[in-house]
């Protein structure tokens, strides 16, 4: 996992007028599985068409294994993506869609066949060679887009929100699915998605972005729990994201009270934006923790509870498996790994540093 | 370089639709009369067209013909499509076969057939008998249109008029009809413009005396069309012109001044 | 929604139809089998085997299949070129299928005359160009090119609309699984558009086997399609019986005509 596969140098594109992608920078290594994740419009699937080559960037380069391929049409790369509504080609069986692109690569019929009994084991659907596509479920389609891709034997498989169509269960499946494929076929993935609960499963390392910048990149475990700035936080799952004061180092102050953390060098006395997520706060009796607070909302979740507890004109989430009725007297306590501090976005667009976390 | 060889292609082919066009309006200023040579340039036909009656009145014939024609199809056809929404599909399909008939029929066809029907009904040949044929072929082009329209429209707006205590009647014209508009003016148009070019079908169940704009012309294809013809021509396709222009501009106009 | 009392609002043009659509499609068959008395007989749809009737079906049928075979080889890459160069809906669109029919389709039939003729338009430019002019005013190809210039829309119009909704995304996977331009066009594009194709090449056969405007303007007078023979015995003979047979021989091949794209249809999609 050292190489870089394809690099994508200072891209922007437009669309209208419309800056999509905004001197964006990015390489992904071999055998990586990289998920871009981000809100709608945020560039994602923009960036996947590029390495596609289904969108021409407006200035920068795409190399793929050093080569430049910015210009190259997408039948000429050795990349095959999974769409987003799975294209399969509703005049033609299941056997036809995956044999397209062998067919046209001029391949031996005894080896297409053996291709597509291959591809159809691995995707779980033996026998569905006569099938048409329209009499298949959502879920199956989208394990033909698969098979379809990749009896091509790309190095890279892109897949443009595969999942989006399906419904909660079947999602999950197919998760571990993908996660199985991927260790088989040992190759690169590229997954656009906008649900977080899927990137943080599937990915060896997640590229947040939002409006046309990356915010943030790194392994699920860096992005979670060391978030770069506020948006990273508040997008992948619930957290408090409150405004506060580096009084020094390890120590900062938040709605007036001081809690210890264990972040260092963002200087004396600055602004900074902690967060805490819900499930890092320990609700307690009063006088035993470092803020206090009133309960104003409880709501059984399931594996927990989700209370809401005002503290000096701050309402904060709090998940707990212990359960405290309405209108009742806390403190709060956090421990200080917990709590992560940011620094203050520069600008309205949150242009983040673009920090790559991993290693080079 | 594919885009261009598109352009190319594209401008050949309205050269070639609109050539005769083009030779129509400049004929509209031919002083000679033969239509072989120019003659010089003149506004003479235009000036004429007025006192023409025999063309004035074919045309508002023509006119009042389309407008009439279209707008009862209209209204039957809507009616029919609304109808047939209540309708088990078995029934709806035969009513669309029907439907079809004039559609792929061949006019020449739809045109005896009428015309054997009135003789045997006795019906004098005039205005209403070319009135009835022109409906019977425009209802298609209104079902046609708002059909589809139909299979679009989100059922459960009308059941929630109906919830919220509307009557029927009243829950189509304030809930279903507004979403159907786009689709109904589409077909009113185009039984419009259907009636306004028909010849076949009108030559068949005119009478004598009867002229529309197309008998009128066919009838002097043969001893030369009068070039007053050429400027009236000329004047309802500059006014249409203009009118899409306007139709297509206005809505542009409105995005660019979004952007700012 | 299955009211009863609500469908009756279709009552109205069912009536219609039954009265202006049935009926008389009956009239035209009731006349075909009877002679001028009444009478059963097959003579009037026998008349088809006269020679003048024969050869001018014949020659309609031949015309109006070489011009269909032209507005399809015209129309396919127009329709694709529409699909790319222009916006749905756009104003273009109106310019090629709308604002031409605001022109008199008699008098834009009558126009070809004008730049066919003899000395006409066309061959001025091309003396003036200093090539060989050419004559086909009322002849044959000036016929074909009167149904090719008049139905041309007809076709592509439905090829159009097919084109325009297969999905973009199938044919970025076409791309993407490894095939180039002309593969894309011809294992995707053309097999999804085949419904448009069929509908196309219906709406320009019939009406170029059945017409009798065309063939009497830019025929001189002097070729008889089927249509005009029709035309003839019932404006000017007011021989109905003869005409109501010719007319169920035009509409067996009518039938005939879409009983075979409709068969092709099935078969490819």
């Amino acid at each position: 996992m050292s190489n870089k596969l394809i690099d994508l140098q200072n891209i922007s594109k437009s669309f209208g007028g419309n800056l999509v992608l905004d001197e964006l920078d990015l390489y992904i290594r071999e055998n990586e599985f990289l998920t871009l994740l981000g809100p709608s419009g945020c560039g994602k699937t923009t960036t996947l068409r590029i390495i596609g080559g289904f969108e021409t960037p407006d200035t920068g380069s795409v190399l793929f294994e050093g080569k430049d391929i910015t210009n190259l049409a997408p039948d000429k790369r050795e990349v095959n993506t999974v769409f987003q509504k799975y294209a399969l080609f509703p005049h033609m069986t299941i056997a036809e869609n995956i044999a397209f692109g062998l067919k046209i690569r001029k391949k031996s019929a005894s080896y297409i066949k053996d291709k597509i009994r291959y591809a159809l084991k691995l995707v779980n659907l033996d026998g569905y060679e006569k099938r048409m596509p329209d009499s298949l479920s959502g879920g199956q389609q989208q394990r033909i887009a698969i098979a379809r891709a990749i009896v091509n034997e790309p190095k890279v498989l892109l897949l443009d929100e595969p999942l989006g169509a399906l419904d909660l269960k079947l999602r999950q499946d197919m998760q571990y699915e993908l996660i199985r494929l991927k260790n088989e076929l040992g190759i690169t993935f590229i997954y656009v998605t906008h649900d977080q609960e899927e990137a943080l499963t599937m990915s060896d390392t997640i590229v947040v972005m939002n409006q046309g910048y990356i915010q943030q990149i790194g392994t699920p475990e860096q992005v979670y729990n060391e978030p770069e700035n506020a948006f990273v936080a508040d997008f992948i799952g619930d957290s408090n994201i409150l405004p506060g004061i580096m009084i020094r180092d390890e120590l900062v102050e938040i709605l007036g009270a001081r809690f210890d953390c264990v972040d260092k060098g963002f200087g004396e006395n600055n602004p900074v934006d902690v967060v805490i997520r819900p499930e890092d706060i320990d609700l307690v009796s009063p006088g035993e923790g470092t803020i206090e607070g009133i309960v104003t909302d409880t709501i059984f979740k399931g594996v927990h509870y989700e209370m809401c507890v005002m503290s000096r004109g701050f309402e904060f989430i709090v998940h707990s498996t212990d359960y405290y009725p309405e209108n009742i007297k806390v403190d709060l306590k956090v421990n200080p790994f917990d709590i992560q501090i940011m620094h203050k976005p520069e600008s309205e667009d949150e242009k983040a540093v673009e920090i790559d976390e991993r290693l080079p | 370089m594919k885009k261009t060889v598109g352009r190319l292609y594209l401008t050949l082919v309205l050269i070639f639709l609109y050539a005769p066009i083009a030779t129509l309006m400049v004929l509209s200023f031919n002083s000679s009369k033969s239509r072989a040579h120019w003659g010089g340039f003149t506004f003479e036909w235009y000036l004429g067209l007025i006192s023409n009656e025999e063309i004035m009145d074919a045309f508002r014939t023509t006119l009042i013909l389309a407008f009439l024609s279209a707008f009862i199809a209209t209204v039957l056809g809507t009616a029919a499509c609304t109808g047939m929404q209540f309708m088990r599909r078995r029934y709806r399909s035969i009513i669309m076969g029907i439907t079809n008939i004039p559609m792929l029929n061949a006019d020449i066809v739809t045109g005896v057939s009428l015309m054997l029907l009135f003789i045997a009904a006795r019906v004098s040949m005039g205005f209403t008998t070319v009135l009835l044929s022109h409906i019977t072929f425009n209802i298609p082009y209104v079902i046609l249109s708002v059909m589809p329209r139909y299979r679009e429209l989100n059922k459960s707006t009308y059941e929630a008029a109906l919830d919220l205590g509307a009557g029927p009647v009243y829950a189509f014209f304030k809930v279903v009809l507004p979403d159907l508009m786009g689709a109904v003016l589409s077909g009113f148009l185009m039984s419009f413009t259907m009636s306004l070019d028909d010849f076949i079908i009108t030559h068949f169940t005119q009478g004598p005396g009867f002229d529309t704009l197309s008998t009128k012309i066919y009838s002097e294809v043969k001893k030369g069309i009068n070039p007053e013809i050429y400027a009236l021509s000329t004047i309802m396709f500059l006014a249409v012109l203009i009118l899409l222009f306007f139709v297509n501009y206005r809505p542009h106009l409105d995005k660019e001044n979004v952007k700012k | 929604m299955k009211d009863s009392r609500n469908s009756l609002v279709t009552a109205p043009y069912l009536l219609w139809s039954v009265g202006f659509i049935i009926i008389p499609l009956i009239m035209i068959i009731y006349y075909a089998f009877t002679g001028p008395d009444g009478s059963f007989t097959t003579r009037n749809v026998g008349d088809i085997i006269y020679f003048v009737n024969m050869k001018a079906l014949m020659l309609s049928i031949a015309l109006s299949l070489v011009s269909t075979c032209m507005c399809l080889l015209i129309a396919y890459p127009l329709a694709l070129v529409l699909t790319q160069v222009v916006e749905k809906n756009s104003s273009l669109m109106a310019l090629i299928f709308i604002l031409p029919m605001w022109m008199n389709s008699l008098l834009r039939t009558f126009a070809w005359q004008n730049i066919l003729e003899r000395k006409g338009v066309l061959n001025g430019i091309l003396v003036f160009l200093g090539l060989q002019p050419f004559y086909i005013i009322n002849k044959p190809p000036a016929i074909i090119l009167g149904m090719v210039y008049d139905f041309l829309p007809f076709m592509v119009l439905p090829i159009y609309n097919s084109v325009s909704e297969i999905d973009k995304d199938l044919i970025n996977a076409a791309r993407d699984l490894g095939a180039g331009s002309f593969q894309t066009l011809y294992r995707v594009i053309w097999p999804l558009s085949l419904p448009g194709v069929i509908s196309g090449i219906t709406m320009v056969f019939v009406p170029s086997l059945t017409t009798f405007v065309i063939s009497d303007i830019l025929g001189g007078g002097k070729i008889l399609l089927i249509g005009n023979i029709i035309e003839q015995l019932f404006t000017q003979d007011s021989d109905w019986n003869a005409g109501a047979g010719l007319s169920v021989i035009l509409m067996i091949f009518i039938v005939i005509s879409m009983i075979i794209t409709a068969k092709y249809d099935r078969e490819d999609g």
